[in-house]
């Protein structure tokens, strides 16, 4: 499988956020997107979702699923973590599990296995914003979809949570994951990087 | 399927939960028709004649009052980037966000109308009559207000632009929806017309509805 970007450019808002960017990511591999604040590196990774339309180049995954579009296999994990605070976590996670459709494991394993499965019938509302993000980790791990896209990962996770993080990605790679993550921190595990533009 | 059904529950369970809209709306159908008395005055001839219209704008206004939040929650969190990115389309996941919003917010106003009938001084088969064009009228009124919570989304703008917005396109459902209650209290027009033509307007709004909505929120997504 092989994820590539073909001088993708990007405009939003009246503003060209990218501009020519070539990547290609293969079965295995990471891609860490480094770059200032406000470089693109979200967009990047919002564009690859279909989130936002690329206005020149192009996007493409070779060697996917035929019948899916590149969005309907691939997971996104953003700044805002999806997740209604009047539910509980488990709640919150039964229902990404069976809406997102897929090959699925079992729910109370994933969040055991990001450790907070002692808060599975809490409301979403009382988590800290480092178990909102080991809640968002157990939602990729639930479903399984082979493209990860990242966008700050580690932000708000202590070094338990980095070092789960670590594991967790490794071991999605070695199934023949994809990654691309978006991060000013290290991720922590062997990547191809890409830098987008300077400052502007 | 397991999708639509995942996605119906959760927003019933979020409409019921404490601080979810289902509540709100009942009581403030409750609030407007009660209010409708003290400003008529005693007249119970008045008040029966004016009944139904005042449980059609009240059931109205308060199906509008949650509307706005439908798609906007789930923008500002992230959900509906995620719904976008599931193998269900998202027409189909618009339709069945519609569907939960009217049995969390629009069943229990059409329960709430027997007792509402009363402070109206309305009898029982008229006051069955209402709630019964409430039960096919309703769905209308929530398939095509998707259409301006979508928009809200994608203009970044909630609250009065939905009203604004929506209020237009349930005209038509207001007239025959009062025109087949009145039919059925008072005639001298028969029941059925007006009620088929309500019946159709619900059908096409489950039609158009959902379309309108996953349209405009393919283009408000970025």
């Amino acid at each position: 499988m092989q994820l590539s970007g073909r001088g993708v450019r990007c405009v939003r808002g009246g503003r060209e956020v990218l501009s020519g960017l070539d990547f290609t990511v293969s079965s295995g591999e990471a891609l860490a997107v480094t770059g200032a604040n406000g470089s693109g590196k979200t967009s990047l990774l919002r564009t690859i979702a279909g989130h936002v339309a690329v206005t020149g180049g192009s996007i493409g995954l070779e060697g996917g699923e035929p019948e899916l579009t590149l969005a309907e296999q691939a997971h996104y994990l953003g700044h805002r973590d999806a997740m209604k605070p009047a539910l509980s976590v488990l709640e919150n996670l039964l229902f990404w599990r069976d809406f997102l459709g897929g090959e699925i494991s079992d729910a109370g394993q994933c969040l055991k296995l990001v450790g907070i499965e002692h808060a599975k019938n809490l409301p979403a509302a009382y988590l800290s914003a480092g178990q909102r993000r080991r809640l968002s980790i157990a939602r990729l791990l639930t479903v399984r979809r082979p493209i990860w896209l990242l966008d700050e990962p580690t932000s708000a996770l202590d070094s338990d949570g980095q070092t789960l993080f670590v594991g967790v990605t490794r071991d999605h790679l070695a199934r023949g994951g994809i990654v691309v993550a978006a991060t000013h921190a290290p991720l922590g595990i062997e990547a191809k990087q890409l830098r987008i533009g300077g400052a502007r | 399927m397991t999708a639509l059904a995942a996605l119906i529950k959760r927003d019933v369970q979020i409409a019921l939960r404490v601080g979810g809209g289902a509540l709100i709306g009942v009581l403030f159908f409750l609030t407007v028709v009660v209010l409708m008395p003290f400003a008529i005055g005693p007249d119970l001839a008045l008040l029966t004649r004016l009944g139904p219209a005042i449980l059609w704008l009240g059931a109205l206004l308060a199906s509008l009052l949650t509307l706005d939040r439908l798609f906007m929650a789930d923008h500002d969190d992230g959900s509906l980037d995620l719904i976008a990115m599931s193998r269900t389309p998202l027409e189909l996941s618009c339709a069945a966000k519609a569907l939960a919003h009217w049995l969390a917010a629009g069943v229990p106003l059409i329960v709430a109308t027997p007792v509402l009938g009363l402070l109206l001084n309305l009898d029982a088969g008229s006051t069955l009559a209402v709630a019964l064009t409430l039960l096919v009228g309703t769905p209308a009124l929530t398939f095509t207000g998707i259409i301006g919570a979508a928009l809200a989304v994608t203009l970044h703008r909630g609250g009065l632009l939905l009203a604004v917005l929506v209020l237009p396109l349930s005209i038509p459902v207001l007239i025959f929806g009062v025109a087949a209650s009145e039919a059925a209290i008072s005639g001298p027009v028969s029941f059925g017309t007006p009620f088929s033509i309500l019946a159709a307007l619900s059908l096409i709004s489950f039609v158009v509805g959902p379309f309108a909505a996953a349209a405009s929120l393919r283009q408000g997504l970025d």
